[in-house]
């Protein structure tokens, strides 16, 4: 199932321009963070995804926040045991949460969410894979 | 000069099919609106609530532009009538960052705005479409004052970082050109007999004639570098007076390059029905709006206040709330109803009994991601230097657009320009990532490739990552077609004593006027329920 993405402001220029030309590489920053050119992400490894996508909400450390709401800590947390979990949150969102895995390729997804398995005090070392990324869209 | 073509002796029917013929149906429905025949608002006037409720209360969670229209039409209507607020102010999205203020963010980082007095960013909305009624009329009952917001400015710049050296061209130059060389091309399509079978004979010759005129085409319908075209595209050398003053024709940039710029990509911004003349916005500040409500049921608002639980049986509704400035204390306030105006990112996280459809449609929106920075510079070089009062220049950057401000125009001193507005997409995400300052720093760096001016003007900045609002957890509710099917209705309906309102129950997101239509049509509705007892 893909979700389209409704832009309530009108077109955005950048992301519909940026289908029109071919993607010459990504701008890095000192904080690590890449900026993607067009409606994907550019950045590869887990670590980078995670510093330039999951990091926006969940924070620099997996360390999550609390406001009115809050957003889970990935941090020590139970719920990525099974990979196919975190995996689906990805590709489909969660309550407020939106689909991020949908800016992503399979090796994206797989490669973010291996990621935050094995870090932040998780040490879940069974892998998910492009083909389950793949399957669970 | 050019004269206005005359319209005596047409009647406003033959015009609109005169139009129908020359420019499509969308030109047809436009003008059609312009006359008055089309489109009824979504705004049905002032909200009559009429008979007595007998006391009935009311509890509003939220003290956004949603939860203060309720409680102002309530409490006139004759309900009794409580706001809880998270924050310590009123207004939520409503919202204007001043010199002098504090921000934070969820993760905790703080950021000071240092903006000199007077000068201001809005984070959130900051512009009011003609068409917003229900909007404007709450401005013009409570005395907000409107100034025009410019969203198109003919020499504002549209930017490619791949296109024409990086340099960046007036939406004037790119729009016109654009125009011209399509309206060649149809023309000699037209006159090789190629569009016979669908257009009548007598009706090419009228196309003819429009693309002419709509093209700033000559007398062989070629779109080239004249006098004539230098009307609508500007010239080279502009006319002047006295000797030396004739004016000199600009070229047209060719077709070829335009295309595949991808600047024309930008031309719809200008285009949309949200964004067409006359759009306004508050003198001073968003939140003027805001404050204007404040000022009518602030006395209704109790701040600091965290729902945690909301709970309804047959005989009312009861929230329970920490005051965030007392840690760990909870109190709880009931009535016989709810309004609950609460981001759904929120709302969605906090235990409250309704039925499994309200629910389900409760968890079933992801917000928006939005990003925006403000950056002050010693002088208004945009104005000074590149002539460009208001409006929006668009790039292919992570920055998205500069927006120039629509107010002070034409003075000296220090100015404000929105030097980022990221909607949804992975740079809106890679922006939210970093910390405030850092946003600042790549939009100063980004946006002097555009106005290389930035380096020396600079002074200060502040940003707003939306998905890191304490008060929203996201910018906006983001539906597609299919949630909406499925799960839109079941938002909306009263389900029990409770019933929500927000931008996030319209079929307007983001904008303020989505979130005082779904407020008037929440109270109607719950006024009919206490009427029916």
């Amino acid at each position: 199932m893909t979700r389209q993405f409704i832009r309530p402001f009108g077109l955005i220029a950048a992301s519909a321009l940026a289908t029109a030309l071919a993607p010459s590489g990504a701008l890095a920053d000192s904080a690590g963070i890449t900026f993607s050119e067009g409606g994907k992400f550019t950045a590869q490894t887990g670590e980078a995804l995670y510093a330039s996508v999951c990091a926006a909400c969940h924070m620099d450390k997996g360390q999550g926040a609390v406001g009115a709401g809050y957003y889970p800590a990935l941090a020590d947390n139970e719920n990525l045991e099974a990979g196919g979990y975190p995996l689906y949150v990805m590709l489909h969102g969660l309550k407020g949460m939106p689909p991020v895995g949908q800016m992503m390729s399979d090796e994206q997804v797989a490669a973010v969410v291996n990621y935050v398995r094995t870090h932040f005090g998780n040490d879940y070392t069974d892998e998910v894979t492009a083909e389950d990324v793949a399957s669970t869209r | 000069m050019l004269q206005d073509t005359p319209l005596a002796g047409l009647s406003r029917r033959n015009l609109l099919s005169l139009i129908g013929m020359t420019a499509g149906s969308a030109a047809m429905y436009h003008a059609m609106t312009t006359l008055g025949l089309a489109r009824e608002s979504g705004y049905k006037g002032p909200v009559k609530l009429e008979g007595d409720p007998k006391g009935a209360s009311v509890l509003i969670l939220g003290a956004g532009l949603a939860g203060m229209t309720a409680a102002l039409e309530l409490r006139q209507a004759g309900y009794n009538v409580q706001i809880l607020e998270y924050n310590n102010r009123a207004g939520g999205r409503n919202w204007t960052i001043r010199g002098g203020d504090t921000v934070t963010e969820l993760g905790g980082a703080t950021q000071e705005c240092e903006f000199d007095d007077g000068l201001y960013i809005n984070p959130g909305p900051w512009r009011i479409p003609y068409h917003h009624n229900g909007l404007l009329a709450y401005c013009k009952r409570l005395g907000v004052r409107l100034e025009p917001f410019q969203q198109l400015n003919h020499n504002a710049f549209l930017h490619s970082s791949k296109a024409f050296g990086g340099k960046p061209q007036r939406v004037r130059d790119i729009k016109t050109d654009l125009q011209g060389h399509v309206s060649e091309l149809l023309a000699k399509v037209t006159q090789k007999g190629q569009l016979e079978g669908d257009v009548t004979k007598e009706d090419q010759e009228m196309l003819l004639e429009a693309l002419r005129s709509w093209g700033a085409l000559d007398k062989d319908f070629a779109y080239k570098e004249s006098l004539h075209t230098s009307e609508f595209r500007g010239f080279e050398k502009d006319p002047g007076g006295g000797l030396g003053a004739a004016p000199v024709p600009s070229k047209p940039i060719d077709l070829s390059d335009i295309l595949s710029s991808g600047l024309w990509n930008s031309l719809a911004n200008f285009a949309l029905y949200e964004f067409q003349t006359t759009m306004f916005e508050p003198l001073g500040g968003i939140d003027m709006i805001g404050q204007a409500f404040v000022r009518e049921v602030g006395d209704l608002i109790t701040y600091n206040a965290k729902v945690t639980k909301i709970e309804q049986d047959d005989n009312g509704v009861t929230a329970y709330y920490e005051d965030t400035q007392n840690p760990g204390t909870m109190q709880q306030a009931s009535a016989d109803w709810c309004i609950c105006t609460i981001p759904l990112t929120i709302l969605s996280q906090i235990d409250i009994n309704v039925g499994g459809p309200m629910q389900a449609a409760i968890e079933a929106v992801p917000y928006a991601s939005s990003v925006k920075v403000g950056l002050q510079f010693k002088r208004r070089f945009w104005e000074e230097d590149d002539l460009i009062f208001g409006g929006v220049s668009y790039t292919d950057l992570p920055i998205s657009q500069i927006s120039y401000p629509s107010t002070d125009f034409n003075t000296a001193g220090k100015g404000i320009l929105l030097g980022c507005y990221t909607w949804n997409g992975p740079n809106s995400y890679e922006f939210t990532s970093m910390a405030p300052e850092e946003r600042v720093r790549k939009a100063v760096e980004y946006g002097a490739q555009i106005h290389p001016q930035y380096k020396d003007e600079f002074e200060t900045g502040v940003s707003w990552a939306w998905h890191r609002s304490p008060f929203t957890l996201g910018c906006a509710g983001d539906w597609t077609d299919e949630m909406r099917k499925e799960h839109y209705d079941n938002l909306c309906q009263i389900d029990g004593r409770i019933v929500l309102a927000g931008e996030h129950a319209s079929y307007i997101p983001a904008w303020m006027e989505g979130a005082i239509l779904s407020s008037l049509d929440a109270i109607t509705r719950l006024h009919q329920r206490v009427m029916a007892g």
